[in-house]
């Protein structure tokens, strides 16, 4: 600590005055932006930790019940859809196949209605400190990616379990599909959070739009199924190149062992992946200044 | 005044130039009603107004400036701004240094969280690593005198606990710039003592202290210079003493527009009785002339009454002095007189013989109350005087100073 007021003078006149506020310039200003966030990770870590214990803080099961969610939709689909619906027919450990699927949904969903409410969630501290507020977003993609570590400890000690663990090299689609994932879900994390600030209704209409996701990719039943109804159009093109379905035929690839080799998959799978990576991180970038724009008057929109 | 160091030479702190804030007022917020009133419709359903008007200030480090104005002048937008928590509408702000914020009460504190686990979020945010937390901790928790309660979740902390936390957190993240809007208001007498003292060292250690406060006399006692905020214009940025002089003008003003604007409403409700004027001045000296030590101040008052009653009623003056704090007071009823009404204008007077106020400006109050207190006429501020200048002494109480040495003591 300083003590004298000269002393403070002196360090002060070595600082430069700077300018404060957003700027609007371009690549710049995201450099600076991705800058303002690296100097308060120290934030953003303690900002993550604190969703995470403050999610489960009095009750008794804490931790177990970011587990419990998952599990109950694995069971349900796996009776109503696999057993009575007959979805298992041709999927080759259904179960392991849908918690693959869900592990993927889990994460994406998590991290895009997290990241909607995060900034209205956090209008307390927004509207009283200024930190750079993508770090609000950024601790629901924290916070998200903590719970879809604990949910796939849990699905490689199931793959142990069926006796098909995922020791082979299509473990190595895990990479570009969680990249894709965290990529998208930040993105529309950003944007989402934002204009969740001047409307409301946003954080609903993303639920409603997030329900459809689920159904939208083949999560409960295969690829196959709907390339067998779609044809091979334009439809199933749109459908397949779906960054989520991507991201869960390839978290499949890695993961659903007992099927994989056998069961089908589009073509060009990897390049696929690529481009879509490609895309998320032109729109991210996007939203980001969207989000840089919208976030001068937070303060007093919340 | 303070003994903040010469600021003459110091670096300034905080630049602002020509900043305007507009806030606008949308009475649709969803989306449907954003729909139904997209494009020029939707213009009538947003009202603008302007929080901040040009306004530049350069604040040199080292300095306290009081903001004050009457509420929703801008004053808090303006520290909001300084803060960069609101981005200007035009204009520029720059500013170094380390900041530390205490915006309404434990700004960044999660209920769920512990109090120790919220002084580390806290001292994070406001840019504090860790490992100096760690070390200022046993420091913080010392200061704040929330004592075990620190492991409890904040949530249960009365609100005195929460503030006092807070402040402790922000003081000891070693600021250069510390805003503070109105929080210190909820702590205790000792704990309010304490950030007192507190913001005196920062004065001492060189730091820059923006507060705003309504507290007039705090901002006299502890400001080295005021800003004073109208409709989010600067009117007056200098001498706190001149800034509070100035600003009560102000709250006359508008009292009593405010006061011609209800007119028709007050004047169904029947009045007893009316003040009419009042003057103060020292009993031998010319109008005008200042009150010297030892005058006898003679305040004479013009009141009316308007009704026929039989009940006694009392008149009673009060003396301010220009930091709003009452130094004097004296009614009929406790000299043991009654004021029984008669229809029609009448004069009295007091006269407060042999006074000794101190140096400056003050305001004398004048009321009519019912026997059983309620009352009937009030005329703040109804007429002022000025004391003359003493070197001997300072404060509101003057007695002749003399000094003598009685040598060395065992």
């Amino acid at each position: 600590m300083l003590f004298s007021a000269e002393d403070r003078f002196t360090a002060l006149t070595k600082q430069p005055l700077k300018a404060i506020g957003t700027a609007n310039g371009g690549a710049l200003s995201t450099w600076e932006s991705i800058k303002s966030i690296h100097a308060h990770r120290e934030v953003l870590a303690l900002l993550v930790r604190r969703d995470l214990k403050a999610r489960y803080k009095d009750s008794a099961l804490g931790l177990v019940w970011t587990l419990i969610r998952p599990l109950t939709q694995l069971f349900i689909y796996y009776i109503v859809m696999g057993k009575f619906l007959g979805a298992e027919r041709g999927i080759p450990d259904f179960a392991i196949y849908v918690f693959t699927g869900l592990t993927v949904y889990g994460l994406l969903s998590e991290i895009i209605s997290g990241g909607t409410s995060s900034i209205v969630g956090n209008g307390g501290l927004i509207k009283k400190i200024y930190l750079p507020r993508e770090i609000f977003p950024l601790a629901s993609v924290g916070s998200a990616l903590f719970n879809f570590s604990i949910q796939m400890g849990v699905l490689i000690v199931a793959l142990f379990a069926v006796g098909h663990p995922s020791l082979h090299t299509g473990l190595l689609y895990f990479f570009p599909a969680l990249a894709i994932i965290v990529v998208f879900g930040t993105a529309f994390a950003l944007l989402l959070s934002a204009t969740n600030v001047y409307l409301r209704d946003v954080q609903y209409l993303v639920d409603v739009v997030l329900l459809i996701l689920l159904w939208a990719s083949p999560i409960v039943y295969s690829w196959e199924m709907a390339r067998n109804i779609m044809g091979d159009g334009v439809l199933l093109a749109l459908y397949t190149n779906n960054p989520i379905t991507l991201a869960v035929l390839g978290f499949q690839q890695a993961f659903w062992v007992g099927g994989a080799p056998t069961a089908a998959f589009p073509n060009d799978l990897l390049m696929r992946m690529g481009i879509a990576l490609i895309v998320g991180i032109v729109l991210l970038f996007g939203f980001h200044r969207v989000f840089a724009r919208l976030q001068g008057n937070f303060a007093q929109e919340l | 005044m303070t003994d903040s160091p010469e600021t003459n030479d110091a670096p300034d702190i905080v630049v602002v130039k020509d900043v305007s804030k507009r806030f606008v007022i949308r009475k649709d917020n969803s989306l449907k009603e954003r729909i139904v009133t997209f494009g020029r419709i939707g213009k009538r359903h947003r009202e603008e107004f302007w929080a901040l008007r040009d306004v530049s200030v350069t604040i040199q480090a080292g300095s306290t400036v009081g903001l004050i104005g009457h509420n929703g002048s801008g004053k808090s937008t303006l520290l909001k701004v300084l803060g960069g928590i609101l981005d200007p509408t035009t204009g520029t702000v720059a500013r170094r240094g380390r900041i530390a914020a205490l915006l309404e009460l434990g700004a960044g504190f999660h209920p769920d969280l512990t109090g120790r686990e919220n002084v580390f979020l806290n001292a994070s945010i406001l840019g504090l690593s860790r490992e100096v937390t760690e070390a200022r901790f046993p420091e913080i928790l010392a200061f704040s005198g929330i004592g075990d309660f620190i492991d409890t979740q904040v949530k249960f902390y009365s609100s005195g606990m929460y503030v006092r936390l807070a402040f402790s957190v922000a003081v000891h993240t070693d600021p250069d710039l510390l805003l503070v809007d109105e929080v210190l208001a909820v702590g205790d007498e000792a704990f309010q003592r304490k950030c007192m003292d507190k913001i005196r060292s920062f004065q001492e250690e060189g730091r820059t202290i923006v507060l705003v406060t309504h507290s007039l006399g705090q901002v006299a006692d502890l400001c080295d210079r005021a800003i004073l905020l109208n409709k989010g214009e600067v009117v007056f940025d200098g001498e706190p003493r001149q800034a509070v002089v100035n600003f009560r003008n102000i709250l006359e003003g508008r009292r009593i527009a405010e006061e011609e604007q209800d007119a028709p409403v007050h004047a169904q409700v029947k009045r007893d009785a009316q003040i009419l004027s009042a003057k103060a001045q020292a009993a031998d000296r010319l109008p005008g002339e200042m009150l010297q030590m030892g005058d006898d101040l003679v305040v004479t008052a013009e009141i009316e009454h308007l009704t026929d009653t039989d009940e006694d009623w009392n008149c009673a003056i009060q003396i301010d002095s220009t930091q709003g704090q009452a130094v004097y007071g004296t009614s009929t009823r406790l000299l043991g007189k009654k004021l029984r009404p008669v229809k029609g204008p009448r004069s009295i007077q007091f006269t407060l013989k042999d006074t000794r106020f101190g140096t400056g400006k003050y305001f004398v109050n004048v009321s009519i109350m019912h026997p059983s207190g309620v009352h009937i006429a009030d005329f703040p501020q109804a007429c002022s005087f000025d004391v003359a200048y003493n070197p001997l002494a300072v404060g509101t109480v003057y007695a002749a100073p003399s000094f003598s040495d009685l040598g060395t003591t065992k």
